[in-house]
């Protein structure tokens, strides 16, 4: 089991064509993962690496394809197409790695899903990985392996770190989660807290958080309340020199949350297992597993 | 997403690097004029003030990957000044006080004649607190009451060519090149508006206050309660029922409510249209004669959404910001300056910050912040490698590489480049993880240079705390 993605997902890659797109479609589908189809708009008909039928539309794509999921490579000015597009063509798991877009944009797309049957994974995220089923996304796919960990973070490489250990300690993955660091992301630290507590196969959950906003308290408020499964938590940033605020209107909104200190101290009043070193990761997790 | 919240700074930062390809643009910091001949910047540069912060940071930062939740000028904003911030609100229907900016002292007379009696003479520039300010000749205020055309040139004449400090600027100042001339308004009440995006609500926040004409943040820790906010659907947008909750929230009744209300709506819809980050209004205020008027703006704009609001970027004012902060989009590496003494040099804020903290747990000082980003070419790595050698304090180098994106090797191919050029002589702990680890981790080795090659993070911060003790 796995949350999101397996090994029946069928991907469409939106911007297949363009430079990115093309590199990461290719390491997916040397993955294994089932990459069904591709959109370029202006491109329908043609086909890509020889491969992989290219169309101009999601709405063709899911008609001719099935495709249940997209991977969006578009460039910023039209990201937040791409995920409406792929939105209103019912794609249920939309992976946005597009860095950055328009915070407006983010904030309307958001709104724009609530209520649809799609989620969105990112914007200016690694993407979303079920090991040994389906990579969708720029991870590196040999660092991770099918297990019983699920990973959620609002890092890229840091969360290759943590992947990593937990497949050294022979824990494995069940599906790895790249949230994004985007102010407005589709899928909160939450949001993958409930997808996993929901997994039969997640036996414990690794979160992965950074200094500035509050979406690491809110998942310490869910821990504590809901979540059922043991949690290890790293914040990064813990050295990171005291903080200043500017601008008015943001330093309010702020209102003096957002340090490592205080992220870490909400999740271990939660139950989390909050280890100080990401080297640790690992052995907390088989720690927590034991008990 | 906008000027603000919580950005992590050290009190001291010591920018290096290849990034000044304009020397010339670091005479706007002048602790940094020692450096302007020099191919790296070596002087610290001690940060008292929010101005210089931002200023460094726009410098420092531009553009990488995933940095936003650390340092917040990922997303650049871009500034404007305050006659150019009611130019736009104007144009949406914002009531403001007449007036045009003036370049000169003359300028500013017929401005002055052509409104008519008294007018306020206000120093345009990207700072706040000008009322407050001094100018470095011994003039006091960068806001100045001309009752008379004569006095409001004398006032200009002043102002312009002068540098005026205020909290914002820090003790350098800043050199007033325009002036704007406005109609006085008689004030009965000064109120605060802002608009700004709530994180947590992941919708944008009218907040709004009868506390006005204060510094806010001051508001905001002494008397929260005292700022009321409203939030916005990102869908709908603002409906007339949010500018009444403001209106009445502020206390406004008859013409002044009505007045309060369109303004309100005119706000808003500027702020969204023109994809503004921050947009404040301190003070808004109801005059004698019971008209609301936004007697100061402040708008900053999302640098990611410039693409469309060309007639925004234009509106940048070169000399306030454009040398520094057009670096900085240049600028592929994010450096910041700490006080230890082991270089860090790691792909991705998050793992960079976490290689920071390791590094302090194992009982070591990492010397600096410093992600290559997820994108790093060969050229990138070599200059990263080059500014952290060039700190004199740093006594081992930590590389802290997890590729995804980046690929091993190409790590490798810059570590060894630089190292090869400049001639390292202090003890380099590298640590490879990721696609082409192999191919990377055996070219190091292969260099006939004298690396550490350490197998996961922890043993390799030991190494290098073990190599500076």
């Amino acid at each position: 089991m796995s949350i999101l993605v397996n090994k029946e997902t069928r991907v469409v890659v939106q911007g297949i064509t363009g430079k990115e797109g093309s590199f990461h479609a290719r390491q997916c589908l040397e993955y294994g993962t089932k990459i069904a189809a591709g959109v370029t708009p202006g491109k329908g008909g043609t086909s890509w690496d020889d491969k992989v039928p290219v169309y101009d539309t999601v709405a063709e794509a899911v008609k001719q394809q099935g495709v249940d999921a997209a991977l969006i490579f578009v460039p910023p000015p039209f990201a937040a197409d791409a995920i409406l597009e792929a939105t209103a063509a019912g794609v249920g798991t939309v992976v946005c790695i597009t860095e950055g877009i328009p915070a407006k944009d983010e904030a309307r797309v958001k709104a724009a899903l609530c209520g649809t049957k799609t989620r969105l994974i990112g914007p200016n995220c690694p993407g979303i990985i079920t090991p040994g089923e389906c990579k969708m996304g720029i991870m590196p796919g040999y660092i991770h392996k099918p297990g019983r960990v699920g990973v959620i973070s609002r890092s890229g490489t840091l969360t290759y770190e943590a992947v990593w250990q937990l497949t050294e300690s022979g824990l494995g993955e069940t599906t790895c989660i790249g949230i994004g660091g985007d102010p407005v992301p589709g899928t909160t630290h939450v949001d993958a807290l409930e997808l996993f507590n929901a997994d039969p196969a997640t036996e414990g959950v690794v979160l992965i958080g950074e200094i500035g906003g509050t979406s690491e308290e809110e998942a310490a408020a869910y821990i504590k309340n809901t979540m059922t499964k043991p949690v290890v938590a790293f914040i990064a940033g813990q050295t990171a020199p005291p903080g200043r605020r500017m601008g008015h209107a943001g330093a309010i909104i702020a209102g003096g949350k957002g340090t490592a200190a205080e992220k870490m101290a909400a999740l271990t009043e939660a139950g989390a297992t909050v280890v100080k070193s990401p080297t640790e990761i690992g052995d907390a997790m088989q720690k927590a597993l034991k008990a | 997403m906008n000027g603000g919240l919580v950005v992590a700074l050290p009190d001291e930062i010591r920018p290096v690097g290849h990034g000044v390809r304009n020397p010339g643009s670091l005479s706007k910091f002048p602790a940094l004029r020692g450096a302007r001949r020099k191919r790296a910047i070596t002087a610290p540069v001690s940060l008292t003030q929010p101005r210089d912060c931002e200023i460094l940071l726009t410098f420092l930062q531009g553009v990488s990957t995933n940095t936003s939740n650390w340092l917040f000028f990922r997303r650049l904003t871009v500034k404007v000044h305050e006659y150019q911030a009611k130019e736009i609100l104007t144009r949406y229907g914002v009531a403001v006080p007449r007036g045009k900016v003036a370049f000169s002292a003359e300028q500013a007379y017929a401005i002055a004649k052509e409104l008519g009696g008294t007018v306020v003479v206000k120093a345009q520039i990207h700072a706040g607190g000008r009322g407050k300010g001094t100018f470095t000749d011994g003039f006091k205020g960068g806001v100045k009451l001309a009752p008379t055309a004569d006095e409001a040139a004398e006032f200009a004449k002043k102002m312009l060519g002068n540098t005026l400090v205020t909290h914002q600027t820090g003790p350098e100042g800043k050199e007033v090149q325009k002036v704007y001339v406005t109609e006085a308004s008689s004030i009965a009440k000064e109120y605060y508006l802002g608009i700004v995006l709530d994180r947590a609500k992941q919708s944008n926040v009218i907040m709004f206050s009868t506390e006005g004409g204060v510094e806010i943040e001051k508001v905001a820790a002494e008397t929260p309660e005292k700022i009321l906010k409203v939030w916005v659907d990102p869908l709908l947008g603002i409906q007339p029922f949010h500018a009444r909750q403001v209106a009445f929230g502020l206390g406004f009744k008859g013409q002044a409510f009505k007045e309060c209300v369109k303004l309100v709506m005119a706000l808003y819809k500027a702020h969204e249209e023109t994809d503004a980050t921050l947009t404040e209004i301190n003070p808004l205020i109801l005059s004698d004669d019971g008209h609301v008027l936004a007697l100061d703006a402040k708008m900053n704009f999302d640098d990611s959404a410039m693409h469309r609001h060309p007639d925004v970027l234009e509106m940048r004012d070169l000399s306030e910001e454009d040398p520094l902060e057009t670096e900085a989009s240049k600028f592929d590496l994010n450096y910041i300056r700490l006080d230890g003494n082991i270089g860090c040099m790691v792909n991705g804020a998050g793992l960079a910050m976490a290689t920071m903290d390791v590094i302090k747990l194992e009982g070591g000082e990492p010397a600096n912040f410093l992600d290559v980003g997820g994108g790093a070419t060969t050229e990138r790595v070599k200059h990263a490698f080059e500014i952290l050698l060039s700190d004199k304090h740093v006594k081992a180098v930590l590389i802290n590489i997890f590729g995804g994106i980046v690929r091993c090797d190409v790590i490798a191919e810059g570590v060894i480049a630089a190292a090869k050029e400049i001639g390292v002589s202090l003890p380099v702990v590298v640590r490879l993880q990721g696609t082409n680890v192999d191919k990377g981790k055996a070219m190091l080795r292969d260099s006939g240079l004298e690396f550490s090659v350490a197998s996961n993070l922890k043993e390799a911060a030991q190494m290098a705390v073990a190599s500076v003790k």
